[in-house]
């Protein structure tokens, strides 16, 4: 059964022991306060859903359980989003550093050097963080969701072993190849390196298997009310059933590790996260050239970083468009959300911005660009796109969010594209270095790519609601029976903020600050040492 | 061991996992408390010594506890989530923990040259004293039978009394204190330093002679607050040996510290460390959530065990070279 209704509730007030402070910043006006944006922004969904919340609780308190609810997806939120920033530096980062590594093997320019060193100053940094916000999240899973991991943990549990591997592997080969430089060959050294991109790289693309798997579950049979059904594809499951209600009989954890959505997913992210560092690095390198416009050693990290970006932010429009043509076929309902579709009809027009109204069921103010939908979702322009209007009300995601978040991640991604390639054109004609108005066009872009992969990701969780598993789990149904989650939330809140600022600092200090005149210097008479 | 069903064999790894973890990680955080009690005249190269032992292995080390919390939730779900619902409190408490250990370290390490940022320093000490007692608060909880399901599975828990008792807290003291045990007894043999050496092993002395304390009281509340495992520890001639034989290690490692026959003192304290964790494995006496749930009733579908421990097989083929390598470009060359 649901965690609230199965006697959970009677045993509450074992509650009243916890010390006042956790009372008081547990009341429901400070977790409101601190989930305000979120209420603001999921309305539609919270609307959508009251009525399911009070009958999950058999009408006790649905509000305070919507509030708990609700303080669970804004801190699964907010740790997702504070770790993918570091998951994705950590997969990028170090396909950097072994660049500038191995031009300095091959070339003996010091530049490049001390470009590989600061370079994997900041991947040590940033790892570090990635490392430990993904361990919380690995209980967080369980301590927000533990119906769903109940579940779904054994079915999902061979790309978190498997990542489990691809982490061990990649912390092993960071210790080794940022201690390890006068400890190891220079050839190993560089194999190091290569196998902590590699890692990161297998790491990522492991994890987003089990977030494909809650968008296209699959690979498991399960009996319902006494019949068994295989699910060999999300669409054998027979509509309306529960999966905290089934029971899991069999899983077949290779069909559930490769579902229909993985690999789109996958390459997506991968790409995005290379090209999102590629212009990253480029930008805040760009930033530094502005105050130090003669600096050899950012305009060396500017050229080895930009073609980087420019490559992969080509490529990632691709991938995008492979996941679109995905969502169309599996996820219909996230498609018609994300592009504010209502109407089903062939020939379907791209909208561009404006806000679609739910009760109104059409969206008002968008720039509509005829056949686009179609082309984009089937390759057709005369395809017939499914439009939200053909789903019950209450499968629907927040439709602002979701539009708007997809508008911003392909203007973002597009953003990305011209002003790489503008850049990598300047920098071919050697007009790069003298061109202000480049590079502050360039360093304003280096922040770009987070915020096209955060607004992906809003797409594709707040796409996804009201489903933690689609079309078999409501995450309402998911959620941990714990009460005061406001709790946890402000103090992961004031963590993350306060680890984000540091962060920053340290960078601005190590990785980023123009080495001397004396340090060029130092790097040029005396190659070999750092 | 009757039968090596799968479900044992997971039940097993688990506990492999906690094992490699408490000794390799478990020393990690006890060098964060010998920073937090650094003290006497060359108690900044006893901080110097630390950062250098843990620095380039932590995080790799670290990954023992992904590992153990994926073996539960792939194989023993409803425990999973039983655990995690109950010890909410704790957990959120160990992670913020974990967090501010680790983030504070990388800090330390990169932070301005001239010291102006001693905070981190702290907060990397204290954290690290603080998360090895809530993780035994966690382990302690999480075995002593007061984890209660329904009949559907559900867990039935008001979020507090789990873990808000003696024996909890006892293991929690004992962990901390066997975790700066394990540490001081490796700084004694990657230091160089007599000097150095001399002042962790008597550092070392001292946390055994504690976790001594500390496993005598937990043995004392675990009457009462964990009696399933209390009667196990206590029931059969086996359970007696093999505490006898811990306690000879301890004691044999105390005696190899006091002259300084520093390699073998590790050896007999890894050992020891080695010991508890198998009598709390034995202690679980075939059970995921004692008193609740057998690791047989608990595992999840075979379809999946059987691949996972393929895959676990072959990844340790991997991992295993890579490891070898970690330690030996780091291991004992200072």
């Amino acid at each position: 059964m649901t965690p609230l209704n199965s006697g959970s509730l009677p045993c509450l007030r074992g509650v009243h022991g916890l010390p006042p402070w956790f009372k008081v910043l547990s009341e429901r006006r400070f977790v409101n306060a601190v989930v305000g944006y979120s209420l603001a922004v999921d309305r539609t969904y919270c609307q959508a859903h009251s009525t399911g919340a009070g009958r999950l609780v058999d009408g006790a308190a649905p509000v305070s359980a919507m509030s708990d609810l609700l303080a669970a997806r804004t801190l699964m939120a907010l740790s997702l989003g504070f770790h993918i920033v570091f998951a994705v530096i950590g997969m990028a980062m170090p396909v950097l550093m072994v660049l500038a590594e191995r031009r300095w093997q091959r070339d003996r320019d010091p530049l490049d050097r001390m470009l590989a060193d600061r370079w994997a100053k900041g991947t040590a940094i940033l790892f570090a963080i990635g490392a430990v916000s993904g361990t919380a999240l690995s209980f967080e899973l369980g301590l927000l969701w533990p119906t769903f991991m109940r579940h779904a943990g054994p079915i999902v549990g061979m790309p978190f072993s498997l990542e489990g591997f691809a982490f061990f592997l990649e912390s092993i080969f960071l210790g080794l190849y940022l201690y390890g430089r006068q400890r190891v060959g220079e050839r190993a050294h560089l194999l190091c390196g290569a196998m902590v991109a590699l890692c990161g790289m297998a790491s990522g693309a492991l994890v987003i298997a089990a977030n494909a798997w809650m968008n296209t579950p699959q690979g498991f049979d399960v009996r319902i009310a006494g019949v068994v059904h295989a699910i060999h594809s999300p669409t054998d499951w027979p509509i309306g059933a529960r999966l905290a209600a089934a029971e899991v009989l069999a899983i077949r954890p290779w069909e559930a590790m490769f579902n229909p959505a993985f690999l789109s997913q996958a390459l997506h992210m991968v790409l995005a996260s290379l090209a999102t560092v590629g212009l990253a690095v480029a930008g805040v390198h760009a930033a530094m050239l502005l105050r130090d416009p003669e600096n050899a050693f950012h305009r060396r990290a500017v050229g080895l970083a930009l073609p980087m970006a420019l490559i992969f932010s080509a490529l990632v429009p691709l991938s995008g468009d492979l996941a679109a043509k995905h969502i169309a076929r599996h996820q219909p309902v996230k498609l018609a959300a994300a592009e504010a579709h209502f109407h089903t009809e062939s020939g379907a027009a791209l909208l561009v911005g404006g806000i679609p109204d739910a009760k109104a069921g059409q969206t008002v103010g968008a720039l509509a660009l005829p056949k686009l939908l179609s082309i984009l979702a089937f390759a057709d322009p005369d395809a017939t796109v499914r439009g939200l209007l053909d789903f019950p009300r209450d499968q629907w995601p927040p439709l602002i969010v979701t539009h708007l978040a997809f508008d911003l991640m392909v203007g973002c991604g597009l953003a990305m594209v011209s002003v790489s390639a503008l850049a990598w054109w300047l920098a071919r004609k050697g007009r790069l270095w003298r061109s202000r108005g480049a590079l502050r066009l360039l360093a304003m872009a280096a922040p770009l790519g987070f915020v096209a992969i955060e607004a992906g990701w809003v797409v594709t969780e707040v796409g996804r609601q009201p489903w933690i598993v689609r079309g078999m789990m409501r995450t309402a149904e998911a959620v941990t029976p714990m009460p005061h989650l406001g709790v946890p939330l402000a103090a992961f809140a004031v963590l993350y903020s306060v680890l984000a600022v540091v962060c920053a600092l340290l960078l601005r200090a190590h990785v980023l600050a123009s080495p001397t005149a004396a340090q060029l210097a130092a790097a040029q008479t005396e190659p070999g040492h750092g | 061991m009757a039968d090596l069903s799968l479900p044992t064999v997971f039940g097993l790894l688990i506990a492999v996992s906690v094992w490699a973890y408490a000794l390799t990680a478990g020393a990690d955080f006890g060098g964060g408390v010998w920073d937090l009690l650094a003290s006497g005249p060359r108690k900044t190269e006893h901080r110097r010594a630390i950062a250098h032992a843990i620095g380039p292995i932590w995080e790799a080390n670290h990954v023992w506890l992904i590992l153990c919390i994926v073996l539960l939730f792939v194989a023993f779900p409803t425990a999973y989530a039983a655990l995690l619902t109950a010890l909410h409190i704790p957990v959120v408490a160990m992670l913020v923990g974990i967090t501010l250990r680790g983030a504070a370290f990388v800090f330390r390490a990169y932070g301005p040259a001239d010291g102006t940022w001693p905070g981190w320093g702290a907060v990397f000490a204290s954290a690290s004293a603080v998360t090895p007692v809530l993780l035994g608060v966690i382990l302690g909880a999480a075995s002593s039978g007061a984890i209660h399901l329904d009949t559907t599975g559900q867990v039935h828990t008001d979020f507090v009394s789990e873990w808000w008792a003696p024996f909890p807290w006892a293991v929690g003291a004992m962990v901390l204190a066997l975790f700066a045990w394990l540490a001081a007894v490796y700084l004694t043999v990657a230091l160089r330093e007599p000097a150095l050496r001399d002042d962790f092993a008597r550092r070392a002395m001292l946390a055994n002679l504690a976790f001594g304390g500390c496993a005598a009281l937990a043995a004392w509340t675990a009457r009462e607050g964990a009696p399933h495992l209390f009667a196990v520890l206590t029931a059969s001639a086996m359970a007696w040996t093999m505490q006898v034989v811990t306690a000879a290690a301890a004691l044999g490692a105390l005696w190899a510290l006091h002259k300084r026959r520093y390699a073998l003192a590790r050896v007999l304290a890894a050992a020891q460390v080695s010991l508890v964790v198998a009598a709390w494995a034995v202690a679980q006496n075939g059970q995921i959530l004692v008193g609740q749930l057998t690791l047989l009733q608990a595992a999840a579908p075979d379809g999946v065990l059987v691949p996972v421990l393929v895959t676990l097989g072959l990844g340790s083929l991997a991992l295993g070279p890579a490891f070898w390598w970690l330690f030996r470009v780091f291991g004992e060359s200072r």
